[in-house]
């Protein structure tokens, strides 16, 4: 029998904010433990949280950015557990009314090969909601230490509906929702640092069947190339299972990635009833129209949305494109070079291939880059007003890159601008031809590549200077041969 | 000598202190020596910090004597109720839990008092977390009545009450969740005050129910109220129920307030359980408005009188389940020497750790908020609340502030009502629906039963309307002398 799956992601992302989710102690990784505490983390008798903004503002940006519904009221709600890693034995969530409903994460599947571009589809999400991070346990012999520092850090849960049908399908979702919420500054989503975590529920039934089957929680899927084993893995689990007349039991299973292997962690016997109820030391948060408002006008550009945009306005393939728009920063500055030089496609092939790099040469970032997009403009309009040749200009790029000067500088003080200068060059011309009588003769017979080696001999002796159209013609007239062949 | 510095008002200190009469000092040994004298017998204290206190007031009088005192309250030693945080001072809330913690932080009150130059000096017992009307449920022991030493000071605050009755401290601050001020206060013959939800941060309360838990006073008169809940009141950034109001100065309003007021008299306060002592005695207060010129109206509050006590236990327990989570052996508190894993870690020392009454509510609360009934218990009752509170909201339109009794009975006798957690929880009749519905409300001394036990009177006033709620009072404080009466303590 042919199965299909059902897959459900459930998104924890850590907010970027300076402070922390119910109080003014730093938010951070890496800190020494503990360290990141007040009575308010540590759940000391009489500390009371008091809402951050930033974090709120921030829940309310990525609902935008993804289509949702925001509510008009941010409510909180105890969820009541007992765990080492949660300070006060309950953790502030919101239960019945999370800020965000609906919207929408656009993905874009495998293409035929990498230069192609693939399908794209929208995975309908259920709901984000906006709670506080948990301690982190450290598991030795014998005993176990708690690090509290990234307790209470804010951090927002991304329900999506079980609509993704494959691995493929659930890493591309992760894969455009982490850039969309990099992009949006809405958090780094470093998964390393856990401020992006994904559990999964899985579910298969048979193909054309409509009830879902029962679902699966896989958890401790930490990278996003264990998303899409782990949850492979589970699949043919389930097929195996259903395939030998087995019965899927509602459970949660624990993926080891680097054993390539789940195992059963609770079953469904053993849930917890979290006692959720309004927790009464916060008062519900109005989100009107204006605050709505204000928050909206700082929502960025889609990347697919933008793609499709560089596809129209500038002509850029998809490869190209592809690069671009992955990165905010990298598409701002293609832009504005663009923009500045009026060489969209140029601008394009220099940036994603020449900066990019140099940037990986010197292991920088863009914005620690001393080469900005009107050093590039600059450099684009030199070469297409012939000023300097092709070869001349990566030479004057990666000066650029190491100094920051302007184009033009470096082209005046290095003497770098191509010669048009009819008597050198014809001078030029003579002694190279002089200078490769077996080429000449060669070329003479009809080989037309053998030019190539006096036109070598004239750039290395004009130092790249020499204006190849020029050389080309005057070579041609030299040797008496037709103007170069048109192809 | 003694006698006449511990028993006088607060005010009066303060304006001896000002005037130079007598040295903060002096002040602060007087009454270490009164409860040197009469704690073994009252054991209202849960400790003290005699040297802390010491420094504190030599500090006040170098203030005082520099011309940079900080206010009336400079240099006045004060009592905490147990449950208050103060940087470097045990936070005990009378549990076994935290018979062994240090706050490492001030509480938001604990902080203005500091500013206003009080001394922080006792750490007064009290029913275990909040969660009693006897300060029988504390882990070290019961306080005494000091009118009746055989007697209850009244719960939960009752250390704070019986220290202020018997002269061990001029003022004290405690807690209110269902009436854990107003009774004790009542009880022991002093003026306990619970302000309106919001107007005193509860940062540094360690929490028992999050919506009811007020901080108010424990004082002598309505004036010392008025003087101490100026000091304390306004809004806090570090607590998010706390409320944006104009804070009066509340004893100059006391003068300046002296309207015909218009009197509410609840009729159901006045039915069956109410000790026909206490009933009379609350009467002729009533009578004594009417004759100052006051409007006195009986109004009605059916739902309060009903299910107030009902209500409370449903949603103060389920909040208590969730607040008191917290202490779990893990990061602070008692943790059990037994345990043998994790989960067993947190059942081991809750149940060391907690005593009979806490334990009661927490898996009463507990069961109030499981799924499939939650909607039957937590949900109804807070539908039911929000009809408490528009019952008084209706009352209110045309009232200034209501009447009643504290109390259906004056003190009882310790051990008699521990057996019967009910008759217990009936005993904050009057005083529970306060709390749900978020009003300030007043309890003052009007009389004596035959046996000599006080009777307190309740006022309950408009939200944030202190000023006038204490200016009522403190009418009726004018025109009699109960409040001058003190235990003998022999």
């Amino acid at each position: 029998m042919k199965y299909e799956a059902a897959i459900g992601l459930e998104v924890h992302v850590q907010l970027r904010t300076a402070s922390k989710m119910f109080t003014r102690v730093a938010a951070g990784y890496g800190a020494a433990p503990n360290t990141l505490t007040d009575p308010v983390v540590l759940a000391l008798p009489g500390a009371l949280p008091v809402m951050n903004k930033e974090a709120l503002d921030k829940i309310i940006k990525a609902g935008l950015m993804l289509g949702c519904a925001i509510e008009p009221v941010c409510k909180w709600d105890r969820k009541n557990y007992f765990y080492p890693d949660s300070p006060k034995n309950y953790q502030i969530s919101q239960y019945d009314q999370p800020i965000c409903l609906g919207g929408t994460v656009e993905i874009e599947l495998p293409g035929a090969s990498r230069n192609v571009m693939g399908e794209h589809k929208k995975i309908p999400l259920t709901r984000i909601h906006l709670e506080e991070d948990v301690g982190k346990l450290n598991h030795g012999t014998g005993d176990s230490l708690v690090d509290y520092n990234r307790a209470g850090t804010p951090l927002m849960e991304i329900v999506s509906e079980p609509a993704l049908h494959s691995a493929d399908e659930a890493f591309a979702f992760l894969t455009s929702l982490r850039t969309t919420l990099v992009q949006g500054g809405i958090s780094d989503c470093d998964m390393e640092k856990g401020q992006l975590r994904c559990d999964a529920n899985i579910s298969i039934r048979p193909v054309g069947e409509t009830m879902l089957g029962t679902k699966v929680e896989l958890k401790n899927l930490n990278s996003i190339s264990f998303v899409r084993d782990g949850i492979a893995l589970e699949i043919r689990r389930q097929s195996a299972v259903l395939e030998g007349g087995g019965f899927i039991g509602q459970e949660t299973r624990q993926y080891d990635g680097e054993a390539g292997t789940s195992t059963a962690m609770r079953s469904k016997e053993m849930a917890h009833d979290y006692r959720y109820f309004p927790d009464p030391d916060l008062m519900p948060v109005k989100v009107d129209a204006a605050w709505q408002a204000q928050i909206r006008a700082t929502v960025p550009e889609l990347p697919f949305d933008r793609q499709r945009r560089f596809f129209e306005e500038y002509q850029l393939p998809y490869t190209i494109t592809s690069v671009l728009v992955s990165d905010r920063e990298l598409s701002d500055f293609f832009e504005e070079t663009a923009k500045l030089s009026g060489k969209p496609q140029a601008a394009g092939n220099w940036i994603t291939n020449d900066l990019l790099r140099e940037l990986d040469g010197a292991k920088i970032t863009l914005t620690d880059c001393k080469l900005r997009p009107s050093h590039l403009a600059g450099l684009l309009q030199l070469v297409e007003a012939g000023v300097i040749s092709s070869t001349i200009a990566r030479e004057v790029f990666a000066a650029m890159f190491l100094t920051g000067e302007a184009a033009e500088a470096i082209v005046a003080r290095q003497d770098l601008k191509q010669s048009t200068d009819a008597g050198e060059l014809e001078k030029w011309v003579a002694e190279a031809i002089a200078a490769n009588p077996k080429a000449v003769a060669e070329f003479k017979a009809g080989k037309e590549q053998a030019i190539n080696a006096v036109k070598g001999t004239v750039m290395k002796a004009s130092k790249g200077k020499a204006n190849p159209k020029l050389v080309d013609e005057i070579m041609r007239k030299q040797l008496g041969a037709s103007p170069r062949p048109v192809n | 000598m003694a006698d006449e510095l511990i028993f006088q008002p607060a005010a009066r200190l303060a304006a001896q202190l000002t005037a130079g009469k007598i040295s903060s000092v002096r002040l602060l040994q007087a009454f270490l020596s009164r409860t040197m004298a009469v704690d073994g017998r009252v054991k209202a204290f849960n400790s003290h910090d005699e040297t802390g206190a010491l420094v504190q007031a030599r500090a006040a009088d170098e203030r005082r004597a520099a011309g940079r005192a900080r206010g009336p309250l400079d240099g006045l030693p004060v009592g905490l109720k147990d449950v208050i945080a103060v940087e470097g001072q045990p936070l005990t809330c009378s549990s076994k839990m935290l018979a062994n913690f240090i706050s490492p932080y001030d509480a938001t009150v604990s902080v203005k008092l500091k500013a206003a130059g009080a001394i922080l000096w006792g750490r007064m017992n009290m029913d275990e977390f909040a969660m009693g009307s006897s300060t029988e449920n504390s882990a070290f022991g019961p306080t005494a009545n000091p009118w009746d030493l055989s007697r209850v000071p009244g719960g939960s605050s009752g250390g704070a009450a019986a220290a202020v009755a018997a002269g061990e401290l001029p003022f004290a601050l405690g807690s209110d969740t269902g009436g854990s001020i107003r009774q004790p206060a009542a009880f022991c013959g002093i003026v306990g005050l619970k302000p309106t939800y919001g107007l005193v941060s509860r940062y540094g309360l360690a929490a028992f129910a999050s919506s009811l838990d007020q901080i108010g006073t424990l004082t002598r008169t309505v004036e010392d109220a008025a003087l101490l809940l100026g000091a304390i009141a306004g809004h806090d950034p570090q607590d998010s129920t706390s409320f944006r109001t104009e804070i009066p100065d509340y004893r100059a309003e006391l003068k300046k307030r002296r309207g015909t007021w218009r009197l509410g008299v609840p009729r159901e306060y006045f039915g069956a359980g109410l000790d026909p002592e206490i009933g009379a005695a609350v009467k002729s207060a009533i009578e004594f408005y009417r004759q100052s010129g006051c409007e006195i109206k009986e109004v009605s509050l059916p739902l309060a009188a009903e299910y107030a006590v009902a209500v409370y236990y449903l949603i103060a327990t389920a909040e208590a389940s969730s607040n008191l989570a917290r202490y779990d052996g893990v990061r602070f508190g008692h943790r059990s020497t037994k345990a043998k894993d994790t989960v067993d870690l947190y059942c081991q020392s809750r149940a060391e750790g907690f005593g009979e009454e806490v334990k009661r509510r927490i898996i009463l609360g507990t069961h109030v908020l499981s799924s499939g009934y939650y909607d039957a218990y937590y949900m109804r009752a807070q539908k039911v609340r929000t009809l408490i509170r528009n019952e008084f909201v209706c009352v209110f339109r045309d009232c200034d502030a209501l009447l009643s009794p504290t109390t259906p009975t004056a003190a009882f006798r310790l051990g008699e009502k521990s057996a019967d957690p009910l008759a217990m929880y009936l005993n904050d009749i009057y005083t529970i629906s306060v709390n749900l519905a978020g009003l300030p409300g007043v309890s003052i001394p009007c009389g004596f039963t035959g046996t000599g036990l006080p009777i307190g009177l309740q006022l309950i006033g408009q939200p944030f309307q202190e000023a006038d709620l204490l200016a009522i009072a403190h009418r009726y404080e004018q025109g009699h002398d109960w409040h001058t009466k003190h235990p003998a303590l022999s």
